[in-house]
């Protein structure tokens, strides 16, 4: 089907996100304000104004009443969703890149930036159930890795804590005690910055997508590579099909190259990959930039993508797609 | 210990003199020269300074022998001679140069040493002086000093030199042999050299040969495919064998840019450029002719650049490579190079000019060897402001005898082109118009192999297209021209021959408005592939010119470089570093179906390896072509098991993958079971956790948007 161009945001995208009941989607870009929208025909539904920076990545709880969502501001802040109010406001000394909620919704990993003499960190913050109780306290900082942490996500029943960043390695921390559990093999791994990571629906793999051209499967308790997709361009956003055996991996050359060359030399296209043959299926052209975010809905019958170009592309899959064959 | 103890005995002597060792100047201290008073200085340097001069030897000292003997008046005369020559060469040193007189007769003995400051002035002496013939009697025989020894080493009694068994070579063309008639290629990219098979059927390459590091610029096969030659700054070196790659020999060439070897390998032309000491001066050239085999330099040619520079700037450094050109076909018997005001042909059998002395012609620019003959095809432009008519000659060689010649007017420039079996040689000649603001172009279509040569004119059907690209159909009687202005140019076909018009050219066809700046035919003839490169991005037409139909148009974005493979089955295009992306190389069959791809980042060179030409005689060949079917019926059952294992072999690989990735997939759903339990804790004992839980609920609410009545008039008597 024609995809659906949502033109809301001004700079380019960084991140989207689906909440559970895939209906909401929320997109963040680098100007200021994160922005809702109905997921089915792209309407724009709102936005959350008061972050004074790029505003990174986002999450949302699972009853989809409050957002989360990190800022360039080195802040972290809490919204409610239906209204749009500010909920809390987490203070950082540098950006905050990353946010994932963990399952229940009580705890929250946030990763910060290394910025002047200020080291990149991982905090681990509780969620109030009432935002009037809420505090800034962390329950846990774990630091370590050198460079930026540009993903770090929740393990299983909220037991680990998995990292993967600029030094090309993905790790797995114990969120309890936050020891260094296992470092993915620099030999098999991935060879440049990791951009994106994307975790299954019920979290036993995940995606990571790296500027070294491929992305890879890894098993999270043992986190064991699995599969290895290999392509042409850097990736900058990977995302999973929760309903077909399919993996989506977009980017593109850089940005500051896109001028100088044909855009066809770009391929600023989602390319879309059997997940067990690692084969490459087909791809979506339409971005005119390099994919920053992707996005299944949770129903896995639409995707969203979003470009350096500053549009949300929303897709819903034609009849055709459910019967791939290879 | 000796510096402790040096250091008491002065304080004790100071003490005794009574001086105060911290008041003195010790640079003011001046010993007399030559006067260390037994201190022994710590500056190394000194000393070994001294110890080269001895350790240089007489490396430097050469003899000169058959001088004339003459009296002792004569001798300083003699000696101002000889001074005046050898200077010329090098600094002789102060009292370095030493003639020998007999103390009885006082006569000279016939010889003198001479010393020079470096070996190296020793050497070119030699090397020049060496046969100088002062007169008739006096011919001088220089050697060096060092070499005596060696000489007087020679023993008296011959003795037979060792014999060595024969021991049979690798069979350095094993590659023919392989069972699957495929090729091999080399490619560069990164630090690597790898060689591969192009094993088209299973649409993928088998490494022969990788080595990271394998060569320092570029690699070349030799023109027959038996060896691969790499580039080092210490020289070039050639590659081969039965199975793998060895070193096969190596030739030195200090800063050696370029090489060339010779159409039937027999031979390796080696270039180097030097920047000279005095920044006025021309760059000094070295050129060497090295003997492949044996690694012997047959010649070698040294000068500044302006001498190699003539006949075009073109090319890398200045020289428009190679300087020399092969003639004669895979004999290689001759060489020639573009001097000024005439061409210098060499022939290999004494690797000197032939006739000693070189072909001249006035004001010569360009000229070509037939690839078959030893013919020349030279081009001489137009002198004396268009009184002297241009001209484009043919002359054999080693009779230097003018076979053929055509004089052409208002002529701007000349480009030659041999076909390959030297049957036809057709020189594109660009003609001022009478305004001489523009130029048009025409062809004139030589037939070597016909009695008289006869020439023919062709002009394009509209004069003023600007000509593209050119190209003869390998071994056959067509061409093939790119011509038009617009930015998509018309293609058109020739025939030397056809089947009502023998003796005369004319059109096949011509396609019109097509996306293609090059012409690449296959090597077997017949097919074509116009492809648009730079420009027009990759775009590729497969073309067969025998049925005058397009068989496949298709695209590899950026492409730079196309190359057949020696048999005309497939052909590589390949996308080299010049772009950032996309690099690496595409596999198509001869009519365009694209058989397999392969991404390389940093990809540089990509080269088929050559095949020699084959044994057929073309009367076989013809009746393999009439009964193809015949024979190609056993590579077709071939075909079909290889198809019918790949798919096998797919179908099983495929299995294995799902068998996998469900294994991990049960195990998943096991663990997420497991644990489904503690995750409900989490969420305050909310249970869903699959999306079968959710219950969908069809709520209906009604609202009450507005309440309004109204009056309605009713009148009777409607029924």
């Amino acid at each position: 089907m024609r995809p659906i161009l949502m033109k809301g945001h001004e700079r380019p995208l960084t991140f989207l996100k689906y909440n559970r009941d895939g209906d909401l989607l929320f997109s963040c870009a680098k100007d200021h304000t994160p922005t809702v929208w109905f997921a089915d025909n792209g309407e724009r539904l709102g936005t959350y104004r008061g972050h004074n920076g790029a505003v990174w990545s986002c999450d949302v709880s699972r009853d989809s009443t409050m957002l989360i969502t990190g800022s360039a501001d080195q802040t972290a802040k809490l919204w409610n969703v239906q209204t749009g109010t500010q909920l809390y406001t987490f203070n950082f000394d540098s950006p905050a890149r990353s946010v994932d909620l963990a399952v229940g919704d009580k705890l929250v990993v946030i990763t910060s930036d290394p910025f002047m003499d200020v080291t990149s960190a991982i905090h681990v913050k509780r969620i109030a159930s009432d935002p009037s109780n809420q505090t800034g306290e962390s329950v846990l900082i774990l630091k370590g890795p050198q460079g930026r942490i540009n993903r770090a996500v929740w393990g299983p029943l909220n037991r680990t804590i998995v990292s993967a960043g600029e030094d090309a390695v993905v790790r797995i921390w114990d969120s309890e005690t936050g020891k260094l559990l296992k470092e993915s093999d620099k030999e098999t791994g991935h060879k440049k910055t990791i951009t994106s990571l994307a975790k299954a629906a019920d979290g036993s793999h995940f995606l990571t997508g790296s500027l070294d051209k491929s992305a890879k499967l890894w098993d999270t308790r043992t986190l064991t590579l699995i599969k290895t997709y290999v392509t042409e361009r850097p990736v900058n956003a990977v995302a999973m099909s929760p309903l077909l055996d399919h993996v989506v991996l977009g980017g593109g050359q850089d940005a500051s190259a896109v001028t100088t060359t044909d855009h066809r030399a770009g391929k600023f296209e989602a390319k879309f990959y059997d997940k067990t043959l690692t084969e490459e299926i087909g791809g979506v052209k339409g971005h005119f930039g390099p994919i920053n975010a992707l996005a299944f809905n949770p129903d896995g019958k639409s995707f969203s993508s979003g470009g350096e170009d500053g549009y949300v592309r929303l897709h819903h899959f034609d009849p055709d797609y459910f019967n791939i064959k290879i | 210990m000796a510096d402790v103890l040096i250091m008491n005995e002065i304080e004790a002597t100071v003490g005794r003199l009574g001086i105060d060792l911290s008041q003195v100047d010790y640079d003011s201290i001046r010993l007399p020269p030559g006067e260390d008073f037994g201190i022994v200085s710590d500056d190394d340097d000194v000393y070994q300074d001294d110890q080269l001069e001895f350790d240089s030897g007489f490396g430097n000292i050469i003899v000169v022998d058959n001088l004339p003997v003459v009296p002792r008046e004569k001798y300083e005369k003699l000696e101002g001679v000889i001074r005046k020559i050898y200077s010329q060469i090098g600094v002789i040193k102060e009292e370095g140069l030493w003639m020998p007189v007999d103390p009885e007769s006082h006569k000279t003995l016939g010889y003198c040493f001479i010393e020079y400051n470096t070996p190296q002035e020793a050497e070119v002496a030699r090397e020049k002086t060496n046969g100088y013939k002062l007169d008739r009697a006096h011919v001088f025989v220089v050697n060096m000093f060092d070499d005596f020894e060696k000489y007087m080493k020679v023993p008296d009694e011959w003795a037979p030199p060792e014999f060595k068994p024969y021991t049979p070579g690798e069979n350095l063309q094993k590659w023919l042999t392989d069972e699957k008639a495929r090729d091999q290629f080399v490619f560069r990219a990164g630090q690597d050299t790898e060689v591969h098979w192009n094993d088209a059927r299973q649409a993928k390459t088998e490494l022969v040969y990788k080595r990271a590091y394998w060569t320092e610029s570029f690699v070349q096969w030799s023109p027959l495919g038996t060896y691969l030659a790499t580039v080092h700054r210490q020289g070039a070196a050639v590659w081969g064998g039965a199975t793998t790659f060895n070193r096969l020999m190596r030739y030195a060439h200090s800063q050696v840019k370029l090489i060339d070897f010779s159409p039937g390998e027999k031979y390796l032309v080696t270039y180097s450029s030097h920047e000279p000491s005095n920044p006025r001066d021309a760059n000094r050239v070295v050129i060497n002719i090295f003997d492949v085999r044996t690694g012997k330099v047959m010649r070698d040619f040294k000068g500044s650049a302006d001498e190699f520079a003539i006949g075009g700037t073109g090319g890398v450094a200045g020289v428009s490579w190679p300087i020399f050109r092969w003639g004669g076909g895979k004999e290689d018997n001759y060489f020639a190079k573009l001097g000024k005001n005439m061409i210098s042909v060499y022939e290999t059998e004494t690797f000197s000019l032939i006739d000693k002395k070189s072909l001249k012609v006035e004001n010569v620019v360009d000229f070509c060897w037939s690839p078959t003959d030893p013919i020349l095809s030279l081009f001489v432009p137009e002198l004396g402001g268009g009184n002297q008519p241009a001209r484009v000659s043919l002359v054999q060689i080693p009779s230097k005898e003018e076979l053929r010649q055509k004089n052409l007017f208002s002529v701007s420039d000349c480009k030659m082109y041999w076909q390959s079996n030297g049957d036809y040689l057709a020189v594109k000649v660009d003609r001022y118009t009478k305004t001489k603001k523009s130029t048009y172009t025409g062809f004139e279509l030589f037939r070597i192999k016909e009695r008289d040569i006869p020439i023919e004119v062709l002009e394009l059907d509209n004069k003023n297209d600007k000509i593209i690209a050119f190209a003869w159909e390998p071994k056959g009687h067509r061409f093939a021209v790119i011509h038009g202005d617009n930015p998509r140019p018309d293609v058109s076909f020739y025939s030397m021959r056809t089947a009502n018009n023998t003796g005369r050219v004319s059109k096949l066809t011509t396609l019109k408005g097509k996306q293609a700046n090059a012409l690449f035919w296959s090597p077997a003839g017949r097919f074509i592939v116009l492809a648009g490169l730079k420009g027009f991005n990759g775009q590729l037409e497969f073309y067969n010119v025998e049925e005058l139909e397009t068989m496949a148009t298709a695209e590899h974005f950026m492409a730079t470089d196309i190359e057949w493979d020696p048999t005309g089955r497939y052909v590589a295009t390949s996308v080299t570093s010049v772009h950032e992306m996309e690099n690496g190389f595409n596999i198509w069959s001869f009519n365009g179906k694209l058989l397999y791809r392969i991404l390389k980042d940093h990809f540089f060179q990509f080269l088929w390896r050559p095949r020699p030409p084959s044994f057929l005689t073309p009367e076989k060949e013809e009746e393999i072509s009439k009964n193809l079917k015949k024979y190609s019926k056993k590579y077709e059952l071939e075909d079909q098991d290889v198809s019918m294992l790949l798919s096998e072999q797919e179908r099983e690989k495929r299995r294995m993958l799902k068998e996998e990735w469900e294994k991990w997939v049960s195990e998943w759903k096991l663990l997420h079971e497991e644990e489904k339990l503690e995750r409900q804790k989490l969420r305050d004992g909310e249970a869903s956790d699959e999306e079968e839980e959710y219950q969908a609920r069809e709520i209906e609410v009604e609202e009450l948007l507005e309440v309004s009545e109204e009056v309605l008039s009713f009148e009777f008597g409607q029924e």
